[in-house]
């Protein structure tokens, strides 16, 4: 069984630790890994790396735009660079940038943008990115992760090193819950299916996934079997897993951490009317800024619970 | 540098902006003004001051060229052509649908391009990066960096001028083609960056000012700062827009221009002369 039950999938884990101590492991076997930030490494947990590799580490200081440059121009040197700031700095503050340094110059740039969402709590509504996928999205060739835990981190970050070419990494930094076994491995662009069913779909990525196990316990309860992806890989879409949902389950319910244009519900809504139209319901920031506040109180007030979730699913079920 | 070598440089110079007049006199249209003002650094760059192997353009331990003011991408694609990465006949198909040679340069389409550029600013970071890199790997090639002087009001080269001089890339030698002139009229009247090679030398450069139109006096910058260590240079191009094109050379509006058949011939005509002078030297 890879998906935990849902009543150990707490966890004292920080993304960040994890994510630092993998980059050191793969930093060792692959030279040319470098790691920049903006001067949000210690709040990126990226201060083992630095001291591991002092050489391969580049602060370059609050200057957004500047870090992406310089990832990108190493880049052209063979490096393999990795860029971190808080979401909203690492891809809005810099965008011209990542699109044409980066991508449409076929860069080899890892983009990581931390505090998701919600998940930037008290920083506030300047530090809560909830256009981060839609501003990564209109980037073409760009490819989008949102890990939901962190063995599926560290299952994925080999191959954003293997991959030549931009990614967007959309990481929460701090505790998270435990989602998946010890061990799982999860393919980049295609999605975990963590339970089936065949009333309905619940497609979720990062934060939202535990959401979505928690609101199909409650459905199955009341009679309705929901299916639940982890399309962890927002971009390229897993269109074989979205089309089989279409198909097998005839309702759709996308859940995200995000704004609902432009992220995962306009991902794949933008397949489902061209490919297969069925009913389909979105649980997500209704076009609003984000505000201070804890990550609960954050998820009430923009309906991103479980609740919120099983709500939108009968709604869909019964559009059917 | 002596007599030949410095006659040499005029010569390539004075070639290269008439290759780059009848490509864009065959177009109709192009960014002139930009071009033509740093036609002497390109000769001297690729005139024999840059480690390069025409035939082998990725080679990993040339010397790089950002040109950071993308606009002025076929001065140095005409370069190119003539140093031999690609045939000259293809310098009449820029800016034709699919195209290797775009207005502004792009290291995926036109072989001897090392960096992507257009969007203004951005060639700063690239280059620092480009540096920092080859630094990390022990190579001892250069970076070149190739910036306008209205270019430098784009707060990202301040940014990436700022983090060259902390990591001092002394490998890093940038230019500043100060032609005093932008898209929409002088810098003295918009936004005025005066005081060029000062600011960089605020931001922990070494700097000079020097004649952009002297083969001879950017040559020995050039030499001056790979003298210079733990710092990165900037050398400042006094330099008229459009020099050496007859009809736009400082007009007002010499940024992007059209060019009539009869303005090809004036400016041909002009430039060959000066060529013939030039090799009778």
């Amino acid at each position: 069984m890879a998906v935990k039950p849902i009543n150990q999938m707490t966890s004292d884990t920080e993304m960040r630790k994890v994510f630092c101590a993998t980059l050191i492991e793969l930093a060792k076997e692959n030279k040319d890994i470098v790691y920049l930030d903006a001067d949000l490494r210690s709040a990126c947990g990226m201060a083992p790396f630095a001291n591991e590799y002092p050489e391969r580490s580049f602060n370059v200081g609050i200057a957004e735009a500047n870090m992406i440059g310089v990832a990108c121009g190493m880049s052209a040197t063979g490096k393999i660079p990795f860029a971190h700031s808080f979401g909203t700095f690492a891809t809005r503050r810099c965008f011209d940038q990542i699109f044409l340094s980066g991508a449409y110059a076929k860069a080899n740039l890892k983009l990581i943008g931390s505090d998701p969402g919600v998940t930037a709590a008290f920083n506030g509504g300047t530090h809560m990115p909830f256009e981060d996928l839609a501003l990564m999205r209109a980037v073409p060739t760009a490819r989008i992760v949102e890990p939901s835990d962190p063995v599926q981190l560290k299952s994925i970050l080999p191959q954003i090193v293997n991959h030549y070419g931009v990614d967007y990494i959309r990481m929460k930094r701090k505790k998270t819950v435990s989602v998946y076994e010890e061990g799982t491995e999860f393919e980049i662009g295609k999605a975990y299916k963590i339970c089936d069913g065949n009333d309905v779909t619940i497609i979720a990525a990062g934060i939202m996934v535990e959401q979505a196990v928690k609101a199909a316990e409650e459905l199955r309860k009341e009679g309705i079997n929901a299916r639940v992806l982890d399309m962890f890989t927002i971009k390229p879409l897993d269109t074989e897993a979205v089309l089989a949902a279409a198909k097998e389950t005839g309702c759709i319910v996308t859940s995200e951490n995000h704004n609902v244009i432009g992220g995962l519900s306009s991902a794949v809504s933008e397949f489902v009317v061209r490919n297969c139209p069925v009913p389909m319901e979105f649980v997500g920031v209704e076009d609003e800024f984000g505000q201070v506040g804890s990550e609960d109180f954050l998820m009430e007030e923009y309906k991103l619970t479980a609740a919120n979730i099983v709500e939108k699913a009968k709604k869909a079920v019964s559009r059917k | 540098m002596d007599k030949q070598q410095k006659k040499e440089l005029k010569v390539f110079a004075t070639n290269i902006r008439i290759e780059t007049i009848k490509a864009l006199g065959h177009l109709g249209f192009g960014h002139v003004g930009g071009a033509f003002s740093i036609a002497d650094t390109i000769a001297v760059l690729y005139g024999g001051m840059m480690k390069i192997d025409p035939k082998n353009p990725k080679w990993a331990d040339r010397d790089y060229l950002v040109c950071s003011k993308g606009h002025a991408g076929p001065i140095i694609y005409s370069t190119l052509a003539m140093k031999g990465y690609f045939p000259k006949e293809e310098l009449l198909t820029i800016n034709k649908p699919h195209t290797h040679l775009p207005s502004h340069c792009d290291r995926n389409l036109t072989t001897g391009i090392d960096m992507t550029t257009g969007s203004l600013g951005q060639g700063s970071s690239l280059a620092v990066g480009i540096a920092a890199g080859n630094k990390l790997d022990k190579r001892d090639n250069y970076t070149y960096l190739i910036m306008g002087d209205g270019e430098i009001q784009e707060g990202q080269v301040w940014e990436a001028a700022g983090y060259a001089a902390q990591q001092k890339l002394d490998h890093l030698i940038a230019f500043v083609d100060w032609n005093k002139r932008q898209l929409d009229g002088t810098l003295e009247e918009i936004n005025d960056y005066s005081n060029i090679s000062e600011r960089f030398e605020v931001f922990g450069w070494h700097a000079v000012t020097v004649d952009g139109h002297d083969v001879e006096a950017v040559w020995n910058a050039i030499e001056e700062a790979k003298k210079v260590k733990d710092k990165p240079s900037c050398i400042v191009l006094d330099t008229v827009k459009a020099k050496g094109c007859s009809f736009a050379e400082d007009t007002a509006n010499c940024h992007h221009i059209t060019i009539n058949e009869e303005q090809l011939k004036e400016a041909l005509t002009a430039l060959e002369a000066q060529l013939a002078k030039e090799m009778a030297e």
